[in-house]
């Protein structure tokens, strides 16, 4: 009797998680396991029929082409820089939006805002910005005394991946400040008001009981936003589409042109699975790192 | 332990088997192309979807003004249109093809090569009338047409032309006839800029994308080059191709370009003009339509247009920048697809919208009343389809010209020379087209 009710509560279970394992696979395990199909063959269009096999030789491809390691590499700066400046930035937003002040609810609201934002739409505010012609940017520093002359902030390569990475930040501090302040908050007031009687300074503070405690926060949003940063793509295709001279050519924008302007799908497909790698080794050394701090929840 | 391992290899297996029946439920292909040849013609009724370029040319509200015409003479058919940048246009050909979302597609001059050879577009050779060949202009049909065959119906030649404030080269006591050479334009410039009417008197659509290879054909043709030789490969490393690309530093040393122009593509172009910012520019016909559009230019009225500037060879041919319209191949209601083709792009449509992308037809150009609605641009527009360059015809031209473009703005920033860019644009693209 009581077996036939659990099994009738499995089968209840199996029905009902039916749509969600179904629109699993269908978004997700069965598109990665057909890039990873696709990444051994050469398929040269989107309609192909002959489609020869052709083992690693589309991963070798990648892994001697010049054009991919200065990708990577752009790739890398962009997730070093953006995601310190972001992390850097997020904790003195987070102190500021867990002090008390009034309306603080307001300032949290207007916070967010940023994240809220579409980026495409972001990014499609931020090219505006630095336009070369009538950008508020260029305006700003003009008549501040800052520069002559209007200049194309997007013009030179390096120049516009440190703006590509300006209007990252801008929009993902929000959310690492958030993940911050979440931490914060849930550090016990007793643990303050102790290292007070005990004398301890702020900066003292800061390192024996802020920093430690924020360590779960501050590894789940690492890995978060490195992850992000890794795949950049949108914020590229609306404000620089990885020119000039292909300096903003991030990796994922890099396969994006390789499988779809190119027509290249084999070796797009097999450079989307090294950016999953990439990503995994990257993943494994925070979590690797992070993992020694007994409060990591990782 | 084993339990959790085996329920693990049964997943494993579960998944694989699952993949592989969804491969081979998608028609047995990597792709999910189908190699069978069953009939896609449809009844010639129903629903079509149509994806055009929102960018110079036909404006969308045209093309809705269009379809809603169409719709009312064929209530059988009705017309879903989408319409992207041009920059986007190609990679949304591309990967709405396995899903044949698409009917009807626009398609630029360039890719024709790359669509026919990988079966994204229809050959609609049989449907296409003989007589088309004789009353179309040949550099609209090049639009259209791979290896002999047709692949859809050409839609409006295209050129970039020579636009002009009037003003401001009044201004300086120049005239149109120091502008028909790229040597009287630059003086002319050099005086604008000397009397403070401009700051930089040019400006250029010379982002990384595919408006930079559009100037730089129509420079590259005024210096006597062209793109590829009698075997199909890249020369522009030549003399004219090094000269063109010069030139086009040499502007930007003297202050006479905009710097900006690296980051920007036509439209951005066509507002500064519209601003009073740029005294001189090149641009698609559309250009001269929006700079006399009073709610989007403040220089209305006091914009010229002329065919392109001689080079020092005296030659001067226009960029082929034809549009045409195609039947994507996974097009089941390819009937009602060719209809509606076929009235989008008859003479007497085309010649409706002529103020927004010129005709096809041989004989539109004859009509004194057509020609008057639009005078500038149809008398500019005349001498500029004479003779017109194009950019090189190969399968994977996208790959090409990403590596023209890269090369070239090496050259405008002074990271290359221009020759040491164009020996190395030629030795990359040379070892693409293979």
């Amino acid at each position: 009797m009581v077996r036939s009710k659990r099994e009738n509560q499995a089968r209840l279970a199996f029905w009902l998680l039916i749509p969600a394992g179904v629109a699993v696979f269908g978004v997700i395990v069965y598109p990665i396991l057909r890039t990873l199909l696709i990444s051994f063959f050469e398929v040269t269009s989107a309609l192909a029929t002959d489609t020869p096999f052709v083992g690693f030789n589309n991963y070798l491809e990648v892994l001697s082409n010049s054009t991919f390691w200065a990708s990577m590499g752009r790739t890398l700066y962009f997730t070093l820089i953006s995601t310190s400046l972001e992390l850097c930035l997020g904790l003195l937003l987070a102190g500021l939006l867990n002090a008390k002040l009034r309306a603080r609810w307001l300032f949290r609201a207007i916070v967010v805002i940023p994240w809220a934002i579409p980026t495409i739409v972001s990014a499609a505010m931020w090219k505006g910005v630095f336009n070369a012609q009538y950008g508020p940017l260029n305006a700003m520093l003009s008549q501040l005394g800052i520069i002559d002359q209007y200049q194309a902030w997007l013009g030179d390569p390096t120049t516009a991946l440190n703006m590509v990475i300006l209007a990252d930040v801008w929009k993902s501090t929000p959310l690492v400040a958030f993940f911050l302040l979440a931490g914060l908050t849930a550090i016990p007031n007793e643990l303050y008001e102790a290292a007070k009687l005990d004398r301890a300074s702020w900066p003292r503070i800061f390192r024996s009981i802020v920093l430690p405690m924020l360590i779960p926060s501050i590894s789940i949003v690492l890995v978060l936003r490195t992850v992000e940063a890794f795949k950049v793509f949108d914020i590229i295709y609306v404000m620089t589409r990885g020119g000039p001279v292909n300096g903003t050519q991030t990796i994922a924008y890099y396969a994006y042109t390789t499988a779809f302007s190119d027509q290249n799908f084999g070796v797009g497909s097999a450079l989307s699975y090294v950016i999953v790698i990439v990503i995994l080794a990257l993943s494994a050394i925070y979590l690797r790192l992070l993992r020694r701090s007994e409060m990591s929840l990782l | 332990m084993i339990i959790k391992n085996a329920r693990t290899n049964r997943l494993t297996v579960g998944i694989g088997l699952l993949s592989l029946g969804a491969l081979l439920l998608s028609g047995c292909s990597l792709t999910g192309a189908s190699t069978s040849n069953e009939s896609k013609e449809g009844d010639g009724t129903g629903a079509i979807n149509a994806l055009f370029m929102k960018q110079a040319g036909y404006s969308e509200d045209n093309v809705n003004a269009m379809i809603a015409d169409f719709e009312s003479k064929n209530p059988d058919i009705t017309v879903e249109p989408t319409f992207v940048a041009y920059e986007a246009l190609h990679d949304k050909i591309v990967t709405s093809a396995p899903a044949g979302t698409y009917d009807v597609v626009h398609l630029d001059v360039i890719w024709p090569a790359d669509f026919a050879s990988k079966g994204l577009i229809t050959d609609v050779t049989d449907r296409f009338p003989a007589t088309w060949t004789d009353e179309m202009l040949g550099g609209a049909l090049t639009s259209a047409e791979y290896q002999g065959k047709y692949y859809g119906a050409p839609w409006g030649p295209s050129t970039k032309l020579f636009y002009f404030n009037k003003e401001m080269v009044a201004a300086v006591g120049a005239t149109e006839a120091d502008l028909t050479t790229w040597d009287g334009a630059l003086a002319v410039a050099t005086k604008i800029k000397a009397a403070g009417l401009a700051e930089y008197p040019f400006s250029w659509s010379w982002s990384q994308a595919e408006a930079l290879i559009c100037d730089y054909a129509q420079l590259l043709g005024a210096f006597g080059g062209a793109f590829t030789d009698a075997d199909g490969k890249l020369v522009v490393n030549d003399a004219a191709g090094v000269e063109a690309l010069t030139w086009m530093k040499k502007t930007i040393d003297d202050g006479l370009t905009d710097p900006a122009s690296i980051t920007f593509l036509e439209d951005d172009v066509s507002k500064s003009l519209s601003a009073g910012k740029t005294a001189m520019a090149l641009n698609w016909e559309s250009t001269f339509r929006d700079s006399n559009d009073a709610s989007i230019s403040t220089v209305v009225g006091k914009v010229g247009v002329l065919p392109t500037p001689a080079g020092p060879t005296g030659e001067h041919p226009g960029v082929n920048g034809s549009m045409a319209l195609s039947i994507g191949a996974q097009s089941t209601n390819q009937a009602a697809a060719w209809k509606f083709i076929e009235y989008m792009t008859s003479q007497s449509v085309q010649e409706q919208y002529v103020t927004s992308s010129m005709t096809n037809w041989k004989s539109s150009y004859t009509k004194t009343d057509l020609a008057a609605s639009n005078p500038e641009v149809f008398a500019a527009a005349g001498v500029a389809y004479d003779t017109m360059i194009l950019r090189p015809t190969v399968a994977n031209y996208n790959s090409v010209s990403q590596i023209l473009q890269v090369e070239i703005q090496n050259a405008l920033l002074g990271k290359k020379t221009p020759q040491q860019a164009m020996d190395d644009a030629v030795e990359a693209a040379n070892a693409t087209i293979g």
